[in-house]
């Protein structure tokens, strides 16, 4: 083994690495935020009374969680100009991370949604509520609360999944890399690098829900 | 799209199925030491070997993929793409599948391995006899599960340019400029492997959450 390790491309370009793990939180987030909605979206949906919609929620998360995210990303990156949308890489890698971890949300949440029991909604229906407090109040929160964990999991791993959206490009950690190892030739410096980084970010994340269980999801203790 | 050109998509599909054929088998016999290793009892072992896991889990796929690529060439170890990537899978798949098992030989009753070491059993016929046909059952719906992660991962292997589906899926695309008629047959091609097995996974899951007495 005559190679010595050199990490000067790596601590010259600190400054844009760091850069793109705020990009990389910033995709996390921001497809967090989009799987939530569509998470509790399809499940009213999928609950609900229309056929149809049952139908296509049924659909959207089979579909997607048996093919792989970088053919999704790919798709949604070319098909987005054909419906007349231009948008740059990184809101396409943020619409893409959305629907991705939309599907699992849906069936994370669903799971949740399913372990309440009838006669608590009906207890609910009962007291008075209207159809979307009961479905607020006595449905979702405690489904979300019983799901939290699984929840956690799955956002750690769209954290991890944004790396993908190197392919197209999009603003991120992985892309940043890509363009540092180009310029000096020191894959395994650079790559090594941010793998520790995103473990380190991974890590993070979860200290976060951790502290937003204890904060908002505990029960009351008094 | 011609035949010819759907017949180099269906050599790469090939690719995809033997790899990960070969990660998910290699990295089961590796995740079976995982697992036995994360449950022996020695707690410094223990520790060590959740680390391993944790170091998969929190890390991303390609990440795992370019380490063992650029990192097998740094050592002066001249492989094939094929090799360097089969062995990032085995790596990838021995952590994941070993935390799966570990949580399913802990969930099998305390009671059936002190009953089985009241009976004299030695390691050996007790995990082998005792404890691991029962965490097997247990483990059955997420390791499929899992099978199906791993499928659909290896369409990063593209990325360091081994030739499996989505890298035919990207060569054709390029070629003919209809990038979402090639990228909607891929996806069809692996939503026609991974549906069944999540099909099947649910199956086992109901059987399995079902009450059988």
């Amino acid at each position: 083994m005559n190679y010595t390790l050199d990490f000067a491309p790596v601590i010259e370009g600190m400054p844009d690495l760091l850069k793109g793990c705020l990009g990389t939180f910033f995709l996390t987030m921001s497809g967090m935020v989009i799987a939530l909605a569509i998470g509790i979206g399809g499940v009213a949906l999928r609950d609900s009374r229309i056929a149809p919609a049952r139908w296509l929620v049924r659909s959207f998360v089979e579909l997607i969680r048996n093919t792989p995210f970088l053919v999704q990303i790919y798709f949604v990156f070319f098909a987005l100009p054909l419906i007349g949308l231009k948008l740059t890489p990184t809101p396409t890698a943020i619409l893409a991370l959305g629907l991705n971890g939309g599907a699992y949300a849906i069936e994370i949440i669903r799971g949740g949604v399913q372990a309440i029991p009838r006669g608590q909604i009906e207890a609910g229906l009962a007291l008075g509520l209207h159809r979307a407090a009961v479905f607020r109040l006595v449905v979702l929160k405690p489904a979300l609360r019983a799901v939290y964990p699984s929840l956690t999991a799955q956002f750690v791993m769209l954290l991890l999944t944004t790396s993908i959206a190197s392919s197209i490009a999009a603003y991120e950690l992985t892309s940043v890399a890509k363009l540092i190892e180009n310029a000096s030739f020191r894959s395994f410096e650079v790559y090594g690098t941010i793998t520790l980084m995103y473990l380190v970010m991974s890590w993070m994340v979860m200290r976060l829900f951790r502290a937003i269980q204890l904060r908002w999801l505990s029960y009351p203790v008094k | 799209m011609n035949s010819q050109e759907f017949a180099f998509l269906l050599v790469g599909l090939k690719w995809t199925v033997a790899l990960s054929a070969v990660g998910f088998l290699c990295g089961g016999v590796a995740g079976l030491g995982v697992a036995l290793l994360r449950t022996s009892g020695c707690s410094r072992m223990e520790r060590v070997i959740a680390g391993y896991i944790g170091l998969f889990q929190g890390t991303p796929l390609l990440m795992q993929l370019f380490m063992v690529y650029y990192g097998l060439a740094l050592l002066g170890i001249e492989l094939d793409a094929w090799v360097a990537v089969a062995i990032a899978f085995t790596l990838h798949a021995s952590a994941f599948l070993g935390d799966i098992w570990r949580g399913s030989i802990e969930a099998v009753p305390r009671g059936q391995s002190e009953a089985a070491r009241a009976l004299g059993l030695h390691y050996v016929p007790l995990m082998g006899k005792v404890v691991l046909p029962q965490a097997l059952r247990i483990s059955l719906p997420a390791t499929v599960g899992f099978l199906v992660q791993l499928i659909k991962g290896t369409s990063l292997a593209s990325i360091v340019g081994f030739a499996e589906l989505t890298r035919a899926g990207n060569i054709i695309a390029n070629q003919i400029f209809k990038p979402l008629l090639v990228f909607a047959i891929v996806g069809t091609l692996y939503f026609l492997i991974c549906w069944p097995l999540s099909l099947y996974g649910s199956w086992l899951e109901s059987r399995l959450t079902a009450p059988s007495r």
